[in-house]
């Protein structure tokens, strides 16, 4: 075992047992808290992977901004920690067999698949690559992605509006 | 040694943990969470086969970047719409909004 099988392990062990805990608390905030060690443990993998770039992206909108928005969603609606609502509805045996048929049928489908693996390797400093192909071949992505948040954003204010 | 395959069977680990999240999660904003789990799933795997299957292109990362950049648009506009409905519903529990419902 090399250290960087065992990082996998331990961000791995981090990002499941955390999703567990999202998934299942029957305390709201519990919940949102836990999305943030689940999303370090996928800035790690990320960092494990060579994206170092995107790394730092997960850590300033999903970990920072998305968590503290959910936060503010939960505590502006009714209810509070929600402990004494029911949190889940009658679907919760079928949802089980839906998503362990799903994780199966998944993880059956990757593993008798054989992964053709491209030689080379990443540039040495992927977030110039990034800039440069983000200004270069993929400017148009890059402005249409512009355009859908701006627009989105300034719908999400419109709706969340009090009205007069 | 670490193979594709580590990557990919973890992503779907986490997708399945978000979709039984949809799937029996009463709360609005706890189904918004579910969604994020299996966005951030998505992502991974772009990552894993940017690195894996086309290092010299740095497709796979542009696209998971700009998941990341929908996944927030999602979140706001999501977040607006449950607090719009808590206003004129007075609940944000998504079997409780069944107006539509014949």
């Amino acid at each position: 075992m090399t250290g960087e099988v065992i990082a996998f392990y331990a961000l791995a062990a981090v990002l499941l047992l955390s999703g567990v805990v999202v998934v299942a608390s029957p305390n709201i905030v519990h919940s949102a808290v836990a999305l943030i060690p689940a999303f370090l443990g996928v800035t790690g993998i990320y960092i494990l992977l060579n994206a170092e770039f995107l790394a730092g992206v997960q850590v300033l909108i999903y970990a920072g901004a998305i968590t503290v928005l959910i936060l503010f969603v939960i505590m502006l609606t009714e209810g509070g920690t929600g402990l004494r609502l029911r949190q889940r509805n009658e679907q919760g045996p079928i949802g089980v067999v839906v998503a362990v048929l799903m994780a199966a049928l998944l993880i059956t489908g990757v593993m008798h698949t054989a992964w053709s693996r491209a030689a080379g390797a990443l540039p040495a400093y992927t977030p110039g690559a990034i800039g440069q192909s983000f200004l270069g071949p993929n400017l148009l992505v890059f402005e249409g992605t512009s355009i859908v948040l701006l627009v989105s954003l300034v719908g999400a204010i419109i709706i969340a509006r009090k009205e007069e | 040694m670490l193979t594709p395959l580590h990557y990919l069977v973890l992503s779907a680990l986490v997708f399945c943990l978000g979709l039984y999240a949809v799937l029996t999660r009463r709360n609005g904003v706890a189904i918004l969470m579910g969604i994020e789990l299996m966005l951030n799933a998505a992502n991974i795997n772009l990552v894993a086969f940017n690195k894996y299957g086309a290092p010299g292109a740095m497709q796979g990362q542009i696209f998971a970047l700009i998941v990341i950049t929908l996944a927030a648009c999602e979140a706001a506009v999501g977040l607006s719409l449950i607090l719009a409905a808590y206003r004129s519903l007075e609940t944000i529990y998504v079997d409780e909004i069944n107006l539509m419902k014949w």
